[in-house]
């Protein structure tokens, strides 16, 4: 074995990593080494570079530059299949299951040459029990919590016997109790002699598990570090460059309800979908009410039935500034002062082939841009250039395809048009994922400005830290039911984490589109 | 109505059935890894016309059938470079391959409109179809619609049964997670169009040399259209392509023999019948968005770059 | 399972890459290379059929521009195509795949015919323009069955209206047959010839050009309008670039299809009545040699613009008589028209890719 000679060649090593898309650079000459057994974290924001990274390792992506070393020797990596062949097993962010398939199908899948049926069922129980992850093979996957799901991710890749473990964000997922057990099973493939290659932007995280961080910033290699030597501030620096910054969030007094569900169920359309279950909230005006949960929950459902994008089965039970809204389509929802920001930025809150000013007209219709059903260009052009400049987004100006700008400005400007057309109430789904910090900034200021101004907002998120910065009440959503809002204050993470777990009797915990 | 009567109508409303077995199940493969061809129509013009043309050439009907599916396999390449290599539109790509498809049709086949050819021949197994009942309802086909049943069997068997299968469904269900996961996405697809392709082929080659028996223009008369619909109706499921279009094929063969039984309507009605009976058969399928959610391949339709 | 790939590889070793902005250019060029690789594709089948290429060439390509009633010939198959592309164009922008333009038109030419037939005594100048109304109303019925089981059922639309055009070509074929039929016409399938105030005038002395053609141009101008400056073509815009935006925006899905489907149904109608009462001037078995699916080739070389349409409907045009005139000075089969329509699509939508990808061959950037 390797590991007794005195100096072994690491596992896998990167060198001069580069890759490029039109009008990015994702990775610029990055160099990596994962040691035999090591549990070595990738760190870095959303959107530096680390899972173009994983994906030009996993043979998903084809670098423009560099090599990549696999035990001493140069390998060309040019399909996941290949990746598999050396070793090298990944766990996705977005777990990538099918939901019309059995665990042991799904596994199958995977493989090049899989077992019969009855044999691979056998390997799953052994490996599962090895390892203290509980899977059934017979059981379909869409019926499985997100928790179970993850499960299923690593006991396909144990099964390949790899010697690299890749795992993309795997607690995003999972609730903070979750973590921990999920760390106990790393920390014993570890020493084992896997290595593990551990993609996050949880400092906390990093600093209990792992051994060595590799830290990315804006697609370039900006440091590495011991993690627990180091502590949050020092790991922050070099990640974003700078201090974090706290937002000023001062207390207000909030006005009258401006957003209230009385009783809202909507059972689901979508066959994978969460049905809501009797949800009550009232949002007032100038505060901030924030739902924390774990994506799949019913985040997605609650977010269309707010919006109108789904009606509700009874028009009391949505009411927006006083008046019942729960039959309303989304452009009448809007003359009411509702406005939106969805988590989609392209396709969805602009259209990407469209300038910014036809983008401008998207949700802007009652702002003096039409006029007898025609529309004024100029109008249309005038708001987006204010918009720009407010939100100070970068772009060639108000001609510029919504589908040229990185997504944080992107995001400015939706955020910008949904603000400036004077809202009563404002509804943000996931306001900061994907962004850089310098956005992030801006937009959670812009949030509590809006807040300030006494409008009332309701912000969806999946980064519990976000909405303990910027929420003056925070709710969780689990199994498309909403516990009761409380101040933030009086909250510990820990709570949250208890009631994102949602009910002990009820496991499927919804899906997560892969 | 007595079973002399019965009985040529069922033995007319398979052979009626058949091309549309052969079309939609194709089409099914094809589908079920993610792509919409709508190109069906054309390429069974175009297997229909080289079948004919082969088989006057050649005096034999095997080697029409090869040539048939060939040439529309040709045709389904054709859109897979287009569609998979190039990325364009699926839809627009499919309309273009019609279109084009009965323009070559008619181009290729202007001599051999009105030839006499050799009918695709009965089978006799060893005397048994002049048993009574049971011979000619079941014994009495030619080979192509004993085929059919069998190719019902290999495609249930290759989706739910086989690795590749599997991976063909991961394809039409999510081609980023299937990549991910190391299944060659581009490569599983263009076999899925080109299996269509041969079995479009083999349909309009049954059309020219077994059921009409001749070549005209426009010979298919939007058979390929209702394989497609039949897709539909069968909720992309093999089992249920199969007795759609014995359905559809009873519709056909009903206008054919109603007139017979001294049905007084004027033969267009009849003939506008399969046409009718699609958008019915349509509007209860889909009635309820639920079903073809739950049933249609999640990126039906829809491009996938490996590297973007 | 990774031979293919690599045997693809090597057959084609390029990869597309996503420009940074679509090329504004290429989006006007690439009708012009589809165009000319027909054009290129036409003289390799002339060579294959045995003919001089650069006679059968002038006579398919360039003789329909010889004199003023060949000009007009153009100018009269444009028409229906024109009008039938514009109505598609406005549906297919918004998503919506209205492919029986064929069936919208046969319908609108029964409907325009009825009051022909019918009404011709006692209408007097009201004839025309009352039979241009039942045109429209009767192509827009048909449209509106797709529009309803779609909007109503969730019924694919494309096949629905296809489906409807071979039940309105069955539907005309009665009518011929029999309640229609001329009495006093040997038993041919076809109508009484329509009354003098029932047919549209030449516009211009010695060609066959109908007051249709400024229909069609003022049409196209409307259509513009339409797109470019309305909310309500926005938000079909916005309904086909990104379906979940118009969902979010709140604009009415149902209301898109609907005016989809009714303007092409219109349209098409519009286009059916216009033959029959201009260049055929009775309803018979066949009135139109595919205008309605050579429209959406039509709309799609015009790029789905207003003012694109109207020269892509006379390069189609120009292919009808092309093949028309090949096949009788040539003895080539007319059937040529529908190849080169056919071939004219693909290329232009394999040229559509470079507006948004670049060719790159793949090197290796990681050595073994």
């Amino acid at each position: 074995m390797t590991l007794e000679t005195p100096q072994p060649p690491p596992r896998l090593r990167l060198r001069g990593i580069t890759k490029r898309y039109p009008g990015v650079i994702a990775n610029e000459a990055v160099d990596l080494d994962v040691g035999v057994g090591e549990i070595h974290a990738l760190l870095g924001e959303n959107g530096a570079g680390k899972s173009t990274l994983m994906k030009i390792v996993y043979g998903v992506t084809r670098p423009d530059g560099g090599h990549i070393e696999w035990e001493g020797s140069r390998v060309s990596i040019a399909s996941p299949a290949e990746a598999r062949r050396l070793g090298i097993g990944m766990v996705f962010q977005h777990f990538a299951l099918f939901e019309t398939l059995t665990v042991a199908e799904n596994i199958a899948l995977a493989m090049d040459d899989p077992p019969k049926p009855s044999a691979l069922a056998a390997r799953i129980r052994e490996v599962s029990e090895k390892y203290g992850l509980p899977v059934d093979p017979d059981r379909l996957t869409h019926s499985m919590s997100v928790g179970e799901r993850q499960r299923v991710e690593i006991v396909r890749c144990l099964l390949q016997s790899p010697r690299l473990l890749i795992m993309d964000e795997p607690t995003s997922v999972l609730t903070p109790q979750a973590v921990l057990t999920l760390f106990e099973t790393l920390r014993r493939l570890a020493a084992e002699g896997m290595s593990i290659l551990y993609i996050s932007h949880k400092l906390d995280e990093i600093r209990t598990l792992c051994d060595r961080a590799t830290v990315l910033r804006g697609g370039r290699r900006s440091g590495s570090a011991i993690p627990r030597e180091e502590s949050n501030e020092s790991l922050a620096r070099l990640m974003i460059g700078g201090e974090l910054q706290a937002c000023q969030l001062t207390p207000r007094t909030p006005g009258e309800v401006e957003l209230e569900l009385t009783h809202l169920s909507l059972p689901t359309r979508d066959p994978f979908g969460t049905a809501l279950d009797d949800l009550n909230l009232r949002v007032r005006r100038a505060e901030i009410v924030g739902i924390a949960g774990v994506s799949g929950n019913g985040q997605k459902e609650l977010l269309a039935a707010l919006s109108g994008e789904t009606p509700s089965p009874h028009s009391g039970m949505v009411r927006i500034g006083g008046q019942s809204a729960g039959l309303l389509d989304p452009a009448q929802r809007r003359a009411l002062g509702f406005g939106f920001v969805p988590e989609e930025r392209l396709g969805r809150g602009a259209v990407p082939a469209m300038s910014l000013a036809q983008n401008a007209l998207l949700t802007g219709a009652r702002a003096g841009m039409v006029r007898g059903g025609l529309i004024r260009q100029s109008r249309m052009a005038e708001f987006a250039q204010q918009t720009i400049a407010a939100f100070k987004v970068k772009c060639s100006g108000d001609a510029a395809l919504a589908g040229s700008l990185s997504g944080g400005n992107l995001q400015k400007f939706i955020v910008g048009r949904e603000t400036r057309l004077n809202p009563k109430v404002l509804v943000v789904a996931q306001p900061t994922w994907g962004v850089d910090v310098g956005a992030a900034q801006l937009i959670r200021q812009a949030l509590i400005d809006l807040r300030d101004q006494g409008v009332a907002l309701l912000v969806i998120s999946e980064e519990l830290d976000e909405l303990f910065m910027i929420c003056d009440r925070i709710a969780v959503i689990a199994q498309g039911r909403l516990s009761p809002p409380m101040a933030t204050g009086t909250l510990t993470v820990e709570q949250v984490g208890v009631l994102m777990a949602g009910s002990a009797h009820a496991p499927e915990a919804a899906d997560v589109a892969a | 109505m007595n079973l002399d009567h019965l009985i040529p109508i069922l033995v007319s409303t398979v052979i009626a059935a058949t091309p549309l077995i052969y079309a939609a199940l194709g089409e099914l493969v094809t589908e079920r890894a993610g792509v919409l061809n709508l190109g069906v129509e054309g390429m069974m013009l175009v297997g229909a016309v080289a079948a004919f043309a082969a088989g006057i050439a050649t005096g034999s009907l095997s080697i029409a059938f090869v040539a048939g599916m060939l040439a529309a396999t040709a045709l389904s390449l054709l859109f897979a470079f287009l569609t998979l290599s190039l990325q364009t539109n699926q839809v627009a790509t499919g309309l273009a391959l019609t279109l084009f498809g009965v323009g070559l049709s008619a181009f290729v086949g202007r001599d051999y409109a009105g030839m006499p050819i050799e009918r695709v021949p009965k089978i006799d197994i060893a005397g048994l179809s002049d048993l009574p009942v049971i011979g000619p309802l079941l014994l009495n086909y030619d080979l192509p619609v004993y085929l059919s049943i069998a190719l019902y069997f290999a495609v249930q068997h290759f989706l739910t049964r086989t690795h590749t299968g599997l991976r063909l469904r991961a394809c039409g269900e999510s081609p980023t997670v299937a990549h991910a996961i190391g299944a060659p996405v581009i490569a599983i697809r263009y076999r899925a169009v080109m299996f269509g392709g041969a079995m479009a082929g083999i349909a309009g080659a049954y059309l020219s040399t077994a059921l009409t028996p001749m070549w005209v223009e426009g010979l298919s008369a939007g058979r390929g259209w209702i394989a497609l619909a039949l897709v539909v109706f069968a909720t992309w499921k093999p089992l249920r392509v199969l007795l759609g279009a014995y359905l559809f094929g009873g519709v056909t063969v009903m206008q054919l023999y109603a007139q017979g039984f001294g049905v007084e309507v004027p033969s267009e009605f009849l003939s506008m019948l399969p046409y009718a009976a699609t958008i019915i058969v349509l509007v209860i399928i889909c009635r309820d968005p639920k079903t073809i959610l739950l049933n249609q391949p999640a990126s039906l339709g829809k491009s996938f770059h490996p590297d973007a | 399972m990774s031979q293919p790939d690599s045997l693809l590889r090597r057959l084609w070793p390029f990869r597309l890459e996503r420009r940074a902005t679509p090329s504004a250019a290429m989006r006007l060029a690439s009708p012009l290379i589809a165009g000319v690789a027909m054009a290129l594709t036409g003289l390799i089948v002339f060579l294959i059929l045995g003919q001089d290429p650069l006679v059968a060439f002038r006579v398919f390509f360039i003789a329909p521009f010889g004199g003023s009633y060949e000009i007009g010939e153009l100018l009269l198959k444009a028409t229906p195509l024109m009008l039938c592309a514009l109505g598609l164009a406005i549906g297919f922008k918004a998503n919506v795949w209205n492919i029986g333009a064929e069936g919208q038109l046969i319908v609108g030419a029964i409907a325009g015919s009825a009051v022909a037939l019918f009404g011709s005594e006692s209408l007097g100048a009201l004839t025309v323009p009352l039979m241009m109304l039942a045109g429209a109303i009767g192509g827009m019925a048909w449209a509106a069955i797709p529009a309803f089981l779609r909007t109503r059922f969730h019924t694919n639309e494309i096949l629905v209206s296809l489906m409807l055009v071979y039940i309105a070509q069955q539907l005309l074929g009665y009518l011929v047959h029999g309640p229609w039929k001329d009495p006093a016409g040997y038993n041919f399938p076809q109508s009484r010839a329509f009354a003098e105030a029932a047919i549209l005038p030449a516009l211009v002395e010695g060609t066959r050009v109908t007051g249709a053609l400024i229909m069609a141009l003022v049409l196209a101008v409307l259509a513009w309008l339409f797109t470019a400056k309305t909310h309500a073509g926005y938000r079909m815009q916005v309904a086909g670039l990104a379906p979940a935006a118009a969902r979010y925006a709140g604009f009415s899905d149902t209301r898109n299809i609907w005016l989809a489907l009714l303007v092409g149904g219109g349209m098409a109608g519009l286009a059916g009545i216009s033959e029959v009462a201009g260049p055929i001037g009775l309803l018979q078995a066949v009135i139109s040699p595919g205008y309605g699916f050579a429209a959406i080739i039509v709309a799609f070389v015009g790029r789905l613009h207003p003012f694109g349409i109207v020269l892509a409907s006379l390069l189609m045009s120009l292919l009808y008589l092309g093949g028309e005139a090949a096949q009788v000075e040539l003895q080539l089969p007319s059937s040529i028209t529908g190849l080169f329509q056919g071939s004219l699509l693909f290329y232009l939508l394999a040229a559509d890719l470079f507006i948004g990808f670049r060719l790159r061959r793949i090197v290796r950037a990681v050595a073994p």
